[in-house]
């Protein structure tokens, strides 16, 4: 580019132009969101908050903060992302390892067997009944033990140990480890910011599972954060909280559902940061065809 | 695995003793076939033992008889289905939605990719993009909570912005004529920053040498658009373009049934909202597996003529 014509600058300030537009109609919902979870109810119901609180109130997020029942479904969710992301890790892991092992025989097949997984996928209603032979209906299992492995995270962990020359493996097999230790103090070590990668894939995902309770969870006592939230927002689980005393009238549903989407996206949020330096690294991995 | 295999059979006189070698092999590397034990496990028992469930589609399964003692009833779950009434307006609102996202889910990411590639100041890219790929990380729940609220007819945002403009405010979700634009609309929003990354990788791939080449040729903006960006990106597309394909009637459970309520149910219920429905709350397992099975059997049928086709006129396939 040594020089630009009169038509590439106009093309240039179009260009930003649109992308600065793009960009705030990204931003502006989220801005609302904010907003009217510090707006009275009356601002919110004559419509009179855009992108700053109106009439600045704090009794939406007093009325999430004492509601039981929002932080127990919390704490499940913080436990399914916690102790589901790392049986994630730990399986998928262990399945990485020996397929990324020119050693271990029959890989191709087993890769071939896994990727069809990805294209047949089977219908909800046989999931349902292996579960409940299973007896992991009702369970936070049924939330972490289904979804162990996914085959697009497994390519990645594979693909990265695949890079990981085959001479350092051997060396330490002749200096006696085993392949446990191999792969506990050599191979994952060597492989953090690929971890880390799918750890961040894996727990987006267990925070944000809705549908697998959906299926598989009915006692409410066990539901995670995504299906209480769901149920604030169609506003059937407004009046069970024992909260009665706040006028949990129609006006202030909405603030109140706008404070609890709040609160379920804080802890995003605050991993937004790691997530945008791992996630574009593990997307080249992941789609890199062999 | 390939290879040996080969050997064997190529080199008869010797087969005993190559297969001994191979299982020789294997027995000393026998920790690694112990460590992926777990992990085949899980894919046995979680993936394929569900989809050989599937032929409980063929009988008329009794949650007590299991799948051993149930009776088979051949196709009847599949006439059935054709027969129910509202059957054809639910593939037809599956199809559409497809149709919707291939039409514009699939193409604005490209688009937008090709506006961000002309973006020189890094600054102003990486906060864009920052904007851009942050909404990818919300759960449907949370999105459909925030379009409800800026969609609602007396406080969203907006309706407000509309009667600025004189306009009667518009119950959005409340109708069956706008759920399906909300629907591809807040989709839009969630991915199509995230949907630009692959493309931004493969623009970022391109050799600067053919663009300063074209330039000495007096080639302008948009012709070098049109003859290196484009095609240096075909091969991505294509591929993408497929496995979308394969997606088709997977519009995606969650993303539509949190946005459905009574009165948009007519657009908005999918096949998978459906099996649900007819299954988990109407407990007729047999009849929503039929359904699961007709759309994984279409699905299959898509892929396969999209990949064929591909394979002649571009060459680019998916296997």
């Amino acid at each position: 580019m040594k020089y630009d014509s009169a038509g590439r600058k106009l093309f240039l300030v179009c260009n930003y132009i649109i992308l600065t537009f793009l960009a705030l109609t990204m931003l502006f919902p989220f801005l609302n969101v904010i907003a009217q979870s510090f707006s009275s109810p009356g601002a919110i119901d004559r419509g009179e908050v855009m992108f700053w609180p109106v009439e600045f109130t704090f009794a939406y997020y007093q009325h999430v903060f004492n509601d039981v029942s929002i932080w127990r479904a919390f704490g499940i969710s913080v436990y399914i992302t916690v102790f589901g992301t790392f049986i994630n890790l730990a399986a998928t892991a262990s399945l990485a390892y020996p397929l990324s092992r020119p050693e271990y025989v029959g890989r191709k097949t087993i890769m071939i067997i896994i990727l069809m997984t990805m294209i047949f996928t089977a219908p909800l209603i046989p999931q349902f009944i292996l579960m409940r032979e299973l007896n992991l209906v009702n369970t936070l299992w049924s939330l972490m033990l289904p979804t162990a492995i996914s085959a697009f995270n497994l390519f990645v962990l594979r693909t990265f140990f695949t890079q990981i020359p085959n001479e350092l493996i051997d060396s330490s097999r002749i200096d006696g480890c085993s392949e446990v230790r191999t792969l506990w103090s050599i191979v994952l070590p060597l492989s953090k910011p690929a971890l880390a990668t799918v750890g961040i894939f894996y727990s987006v995902t267990n925070w944000n599972k809705y549908m697998d309770a959906l299926y598989y969870i009915n006692d409410r006592a066990k539901y995670p954060l995504q299906v209480k939230l769901r149920e604030l927002l169609v506003n059937e689980g407004l009046t069970d909280t024992g909260n009665l005393a706040f006028e949990a009238s129609s006006q202030s549903v909405q603030g109140i559902q706008m404070a609890v989407i709040l609160v379920a996206t804080v802890p995003i949020i605050l991993l937004y940061p790691f997530l945008q330096r791992f996630f574009i690294h593990g997307m080249m991995i992941g789609s890199i065809k062999e | 695995m390939a290879e040996p295999t080969k050997a064997v059979s190529k080199a008869l006189p010797g087969k005993h003793t190559k297969r001994k070698n191979i299982l020789g092999f294997m027995w000393k590397y026998r920790a690694l076939y112990f460590i992926s034990l777990p992990g085949l496990l899980f894919f046995g028992l979680f993936k394929y033992v569900p989809l050989m469930g599937s032929v409980i589609a063929f009988q008329n399964y009794n949650l007590f008889a299991g799948v051993t003692q149930s009776p088979w009833v051949g196709l009847e779950h599949f006439e059935r289905m054709f027969q129910h009434y509202d059957f054809l307006k639910i593939l037809r609102n599956t199809l559409l939605l497809g149709t919707y996202d291939i039409l514009f889910a699939f193409t604005a990411p490209i688009v937008l990719a090709l506006l961000l590639n002309e973006v020189r100041q890094v600054v102003y890219k990486k906060i864009v993009q920052t904007i851009f790929y942050a909404p990818h990380f919300l759960s449907w729940v949370i999105v459909s909570g925030i379009f409800v609220g800026i969609l609602s007819p007396s406080s969203g945002i907006v309706n407000v912005m509309l009667g600025w403009f004189g306009m009667e405010p518009i119950y959005f979700l409340g109708e069956d004529s706008y759920i399906r634009s909300v629907l591809v609309g807040s989709g839009l929003w969630r991915d199509v920053g995230w949907g630009t990354i692959i493309y931004l990788a493969a623009l970022a791939g391109i050799n600067p040498d053919l663009y300063e080449a074209s330039d000495i040729d007096g080639a302008g903006r948009w012709r070098q658009t049109l003859s290196i960006t484009l095609p240096a990106l075909l091969p991505v597309i294509t591929i993408l373009f497929l496995l979308k394909i394969g997606d088709f009637m997977d519009y995606g459970f969650e993303r539509v049934f949190v946005f459905q309520n009574p009165l948009n149910i007519q657009s908005s219920e999918i096949l998978d909202t459906y099996i649900y429905k007819a299954g988990l709350q109407q407990l007729q397992y047999s009849y929503a597996t039929a359904i699961g099975v007709f759309k994984s059997v279409v699905g299959l049928f898509l892929i396969s003529i999209a990949n064929t086709i591909s394979k002649k006129a571009t060459g680019e396939s998916l296997y």
